[in-house]
């Protein structure tokens, strides 16, 4: 086991430097330098020149790679977002905690419903339920997140007003973690785009389980149908729903960029949207980085997970 | 079953390998008859041909403010002359809709043709040529996978201008990567089977064993995978309308006709919103119906066989 997980963090690693070398090549293709956005439109050539020189901007784009990630890897430095005058690292530290919560309270909620949802609906298949719960999920699997998004405000916030339409505008992580008034609908928003896509994986491997061998030996031998779910059922299907967490980290990104600047929530995603606007090169250089890298690192931990959970796999 | 009951009779002696033509013709039309037995399917089709007429005939019938707008009607309620009302620039909804679906399906095909084109033949080429030339290609798709897809399109679409051509072909080049796993899975079983093997020996190439032997027998893979990607490309398109970073006037897209209507939600105006959100739902929905009608139907074809 320790072996495979070796060889996989090999690869993991090998995926990263391509990664980097990726998006690094393409950024700087797009945006040679930002001496534009910091000059300003009308500034000379000789005065771009000077700039590009002094902050090292002439250089090779290998040189600019390698400058880049040595600063990365061994400061933490991630550039210096020039329309905010501030390093990209302490904008990032001023808003991940609001970006990781509602993540992860949308992917916990989505997770507690989508779970029961699907082994319901694959115990009970084929019933009026099922069907209803099935179109359910495939109506809000094919709905863009802002339109899921805006139907909740016009039913939940103006027809009957229970929640606000705007996210928490408050700067503590404390005081928007117990705002339900204003942060339900946003993680209602982003969870049910994954509870449609969770409920359906869920069923499909529910059903599969439910067809095999074991599960006839175990009402077979008189096990009551409660165990058979639960010891049977549940733990074998559960499995796959691992790595399918792992590879839904970019969905929660790009769900988080749309959903945050749906709602005006000050997170990354809407400081990506901001950095969009103002051709804040550096910025999105390192969220594109920060977002590949979480996908990747979060493959590689549902592997993790799933070989320790499986014992089929662990000692194999 | 009464389907089971009307299949013609299977022909052993003339496909004793599985690759003979008359076969896989039987098997496409069995998997026709069970695609045409599926009424979630059907509906699908209905809805799509729906968009479609609506789209690129409906324009030639419906002569509303097209291109026009009208600065003294603005926010008309739906009533006589504008059947979905007039929007905050004095354009008529229902006109706009309509091209808005000529960009959305303009744009949803063009990028699965460029996607499926370049994941078929890069699946292909891994898959049959295999060792380290397949692992180096693969390890490209481990890498581009990792990458959000949506921010890099952004990025692009932001610094040089989203048209419908652009953005099919960022959408294009930046989703060939499941497909191209799809078809290298694929092209893996299909090149130790006897057909290759023969064709092999009679001297093909391996450009002619790619696209004589391997992609034909690999085209239920696609075909699946297109339905998804036009769903995928239709849902980036609205994504990056709704982010204002679509496409511009005289091109109108669903996603930024929407997010123009959020202004007026308070003032009740529904018919800015609802209609583009409904357009979207439909026709990805009606995408992903058939996509998976498709995959069930090709995979009893492969059950009975």
């Amino acid at each position: 086991m320790t072996q495979y997980l070796l060889r996989r963090l090999g690869a993991s690693v090998i995926v990263l430097i391509g990664i980097s070398f990726f998006i690094f090549g393409l950024l700087h293709f797009i945006f040679p330098s930002p001496a534009i956005v910091v000059l300003g439109s009308r500034a000379n050539r000789v005065l771009i020149a000077a700039w590009n020189k002094q902050h090292g901007f002439d250089n090779p784009w290998i040189v600019q790679y390698w400058n880049y990630m040595s600063g990365l890897i061994f400061h933490g430095n991630l550039g210096f977002a020039y329309k905010y005058d501030q390093s990209v690292a302490s904008l990032f530290a001023e808003r991940w905690a609001r970006s990781a919560f509602l993540s992860g309270a949308a992917l916990l909620l989505a997770l507690l419903v989508a779970f029961p949802l699907g082994i319901f609906q694959a115990v009970k298949r084929n019933t009026i339920g099922d069907y209803t719960l099935t179109s359910a999920a495939f109506v809000t699997y094919a709905m863009p997140v802002f339109f899921l998004g805006l139907l909740l405000i016009q039913v939940f916030a103006f027809s009957i007003p229970i929640f606000g339409f705007e996210a928490s505008q408050s700067n503590g992580i404390l005081s928007i973690m117990t705002d339900w008034h204003d942060m339900t609908l946003p993680i209602l928003t982003l969870a049910l785009i994954s509870i449609a896509a969770y409920s359906r994986y869920m069923r499909s491997q529910a059903i599969d389980t439910l067809a095999q061998d074991y599960i006839k030996a175990a009402r077979a031998k008189g096990l009551p149908e409660r165990l058979v779910l639960w010891r049977h059922l549940v733990r074998n299907a559960s499995l796959p729903m691992v790595t399918l967490i792992g590879l839904s980290i970019p969905l929660l990104l790009s769900g988080n960029l749309i959903t945050e600047e749906l709602f005006n929530y000050n997170g990354l995603g809407l400081l990506f949207f901001n950095s969009l606007t103002q051709e804040d090169y550096d910025t999105l250089l390192a969220y594109t980085l920060v977002g590949a890298v979480l996908t990747v690192v979060g493959n590689y931990i549902a592997d993790v997970a799933l070989t320790v959970a499986d014992p089929r796999i662990r000692l194999a | 079953m009464a389907i089971g009951s009307t299949l013609p009779p299977l022909d052993v002696s003339r496909a004793p390998e599985g690759g003979e033509v008359g076969q896989v013709q039987s098997g496409w039309r069995l998997a026709l008859r069970e695609f045409a037995s599926n009424r979630l399917a059907l509906v699908g089709v209905g809805v799509l041909v729906f968009f479609v007429l609506f789209s690129f005939v409906g324009p030639l019938f419906y002569h509303g403010q097209i291109l026009s707008s009208d600065l003294s009607s603005t926010n008309l309620s739906p009533g006589t002359g504008h059947p979905l009302g007039t929007d905050s620039e004095g354009f008529d909804v229902l006109g706009e809709l309509m091209k808005g679906g000529q960009a959305s399906l303009e744009v949803g095909f063009f990028a699965a043709l460029i996607a499926i084109t370049i994941g078929a033949l890069w699946g292909a080429i891994a898959g049959l040529v295999g060792g380290l030339l397949d692992s180096a290609m693969m390890r490209v798709v481990d890498i581009l996978l990792s990458i959000p897809f949506l921010f890099v399109v952004l990025i692009i679409a932001v610094r040089y201008g989203a048209t419908v051509l652009s953005l099919s072909m960022i959408i294009g080049f930046f989703s060939w990567l499941v497909p191209s796993r799809l078809v290298r899975g694929e092209v893996l079983t299909l090149r130790v089977r006897d057909f290759v093997s023969a064709a092999k020996t009679a001297g093909s190439s391996q450009w002619r064993l790619i696209y004589k032997h391997l992609l034909p027998n690999a085209f239920g893979v696609i075909v699946v995978n297109v339905t998804f990607q036009v769903a995928d490309a239709i849902l980036a398109v609205a994504a990056l309308g709704f982010l204002g970073f679509g496409l511009h006037y005289p091109t109108v897209d669903w996603g930024d006709m929407l997010s123009n209507g959020i202004t007026y939600m308070q003032d009740g105006y529904w018919w800015l919103i609802y209609p583009a959100g409904i357009c979207i739902v439909l026709v990805v929905m009606s995408c992903n119906l058939i996509g998976d009608a498709m995959r069930d139907s090709l995979d009893v074809r492969l059950r009975r066989r």
